[in-house]
């Protein structure tokens, strides 16, 4: 039988006066991270964007037409049309979506695959740890663009391969991370516990270790989105992301931007700037959250 | 630093051939004529495309080892001669991008760390994290448009950086004048990263002992941040900045796209579209391999910098 002593019961129910209403953790958030909350201010703004696109754009992001070829901003296309008439300011709408869906995937999977990578690393030790870590190394050692790139050629483009060309890199990424918080809990009695339970590897893993790396995890996340979108717009940059005629930031520089450049700058400028802003908001919302769930990396 | 090495190798060999299609169709076909598997076939013998992988791999690896990186699939000319020709070009933005960052991430790091708190320390910190956030192509794209506009301002007349690449021996204005720009546009990029670990580093010694000892015998504030203060904490900065100078090298691929340079990054991009094996390969052992050799760099500054490391 279970028996539960005075001091256990107080522990509990000190957890449990821990655990504060959902609205004064924000009302506290907002208070101390006043960036941060600016940062969330444009990632909500975004999805807002992304969400109600068909409502909100004034024309068909995919709509050409060649009387209207390189307008300026006026009353009617109010931040101009590119080389084929196409209104930017729809074009940067939708291209929310476009950001945010590979921005957000990647960064899920990505560092979702790292946990449970860095966590069974971490778990099973040993030599598998060793030639796990070694794997990770080498796909470290390549700039993140370059192995980007390769897995580009390899698959070729279009939205799902750009999503996966910018998943993997940061597999190796968030499983360095998680691997060495998840070290230190294996070291917890209750994981010996779990063990002389008899309960399997994969339970252990997923049901008691996994929960406990959460932090890092959600840090990681929140700091991939930022980057997931700056490489898909890199990619798309270079041609070999986000086809024509999705409406994608990156792929809106592609091309025109550099050629109008002086002709009609408003091609190059507003893409420029949502990447940008959103890149910035993701940045700053991230790193409040990381000193809101982890107050020992604040200083940095 | 071996195994390193050695599994990039195995790994960019391998990835590159999981590549459907490969040099001779994509050269032939370019043409536009009727190509049969005949010629394809004595192209692929040509290359050595024919030989069992395992031979090709031996070839690979040897030649890394022995500095004969071969010949490129593409332009038929040795590897160590079209690499060359653009390492110069890559080294020096990479050098001077460097210098860039250095250059604004130290002092406003510092301003930062010294200003804890204060409206000048969210300014930094905002300017910092908008270097990470603005996509360097278009900073570049910005620059450009920048100078053209300031130009016909003040002079009359748009200028544009240079295209063609001289020597900074040769000419070292004219070098300047066009390789400064990609320089800053990547150079604050990185910086951001550096003032962040500048800031955190100072903090974190500014709280030790001997600084308040300093303090306690009435040394000057100057002095004691610039003396005391700032050479310990330059021991993560120097890190960060080694561990971006090895990635900038092949990392510059998408900044030379927008200043038209001739490098590295983007000799990378085309040998991995014309699926030249032989070149990405090369390629990719020299990124790591500086990589692997600014760690060793980073070592020994480290020494440098903190003499108990010495004895450790």
């Amino acid at each position: 039988m279970v028996t539960t002593t005075e001091a256990q019961v107080e522990a509990v129910f000190e957890e449990l006066a821990e655990k504060r209403p959902f609205w004064s953790i924000s009302k506290d958030f907002v208070r101390k991270q006043p960036l941060g909350t600016a940062g969330m201010a444009i990632v909500l703004i975004m999805i807002f964007a992304s969400t109600f696109a068909p409502i909100i754009a004034p024309y068909d992001p995919e709509l050409n037409s060649f009387e209207h070829m390189l307008t300026a901003p006026n009353t009617d296309f109010l931040l101009g049309t590119d080389q084929f008439g196409r209104d930017i300011l729809s074009r940067i709408i939708y291209g929310a979506q476009t950001a945010l869906f590979v921005g957000f995937t990647s960064a899920l999977v990505g560092s979702t695959l790292g946990l449970v990578l860095g966590v069974a690393s971490a778990f099973f030790g040993g030599k598998f740890d060793l030639i796990f870590q070694r794997i990770m190394d080498i796909f470290m050692s390549f700039p993140l663009i370059i192995l980007a790139l390769a897995v580009v050629a390899i698959f070729g483009t279009g939205v799902q391969n750009v999503i996966l060309a910018i998943t993997i890199p940061f597999v190796p990424r968030c499983a360095r991370v998680v691997r060495s918080s998840a070290l230190a809990i294996r070291e917890i009695p209750y994981i010996d516990a779990a063990r002389a339970n008899g309960f399997s590897n994969a339970r252990i893993i997923l049901r008691h270790m996994v929960p406990n790396v959460m932090a890092p995890y959600l840090i990681m996340i929140t700091a991939f989105v930022g980057q997931g979108i700056l490489l898909e717009a890199s990619l798309s940059y270079l041609g070999l992301g986000v086809q024509e005629p999705t409406p994608a930031w990156g792929l809106m520089l592609q091309g025109g931007a550099e050629e109008y450049v002086e002709s009609a700058p408003w091609v190059a400028i507003w893409p420029g700037i949502a990447i940008s802003l959103a890149v910035f908001g993701f940045n700053l919302f991230g790193d409040a959250v990381r000193d809101t769930l982890d107050p020992k990396l604040r200083s940095q | 630093m071996l195994p390193t090495l050695i599994g990039a190798a195995l790994l960019v060999f391998f990835l590159m051939r999981l590549i459907p299609g490969d040099i001779c169709e994509i050269r032939l076909a370019g043409t536009g004529l009727y190509v049969d598997e005949e010629q394809i076939n004595v192209c692929r013998n040509d290359l050595g495309l024919n030989d069992p992988l395992l031979l090709q791999l031996w070839n690979f690896i040897i030649g890394f080892f022995t500095f004969d990186l071969g010949k490129s699939m593409w332009t038929g000319r040795a590897i160590t001669y079209e690499i060359g020709l653009r390492f110069q070009l890559s080294l020096q933005v990479a050098f001077m991008a460097t210098l860039v960052a250095t250059v604004i991430a130290i002092p406003l790091g510092t301003i930062s760390a010294v200003r804890q708190n204060t409206w000048l320390d969210y300014f930094v910190r905002a300017f910092s994290i908008a270097g990470i956030a603005i996509p360097s192509f278009w900073l570049g794209i910005m620059i450009i448009l920048g100078l053209l506009i300031f130009t016909q301002a003040w002079f009359g007349t748009p200028w544009m950086p240079p295209i063609e690449y001289v020597s900074p021996f040769q000419d070292f204005w004219g070098n300047m004048s066009q390789l400064i720009w990609p320089a800053v546009a990547t150079g604050y990029r990185y910086s951001a990263v550096a003032t962040r670990m500048t800031r955190s580093a100072l903090l974190e010694v500014m709280r030790e002992d001997y600084i308040r000892t300093a303090r306690a015998k009435g040394l000057m504030e100057k002095l004691i941040i610039n003396r005391h203060a700032l050479k310990n904490s330059m021991l993560p900065v120097v890190t960060v900045l080694g561990i971006e100078f090895a990635f900038l090298m092949g990392g510059l691929v998408v900044t030379e796209q927008v200043f038209n340079l001739n490098g590295l990054g983007k000799l990378f991009v085309d040998s991995v579209l014309q699926k030249d094996y032989s070149m990405t390969q090369a390629l990719v052992m020299v990124v790591v391999t500086v990589a692997v050799f600014t760690n060793f760099i980073v070592d020994i500054a480290y020494a440098w910098l903190d003499p108990r490391i010495r004895y450790a």
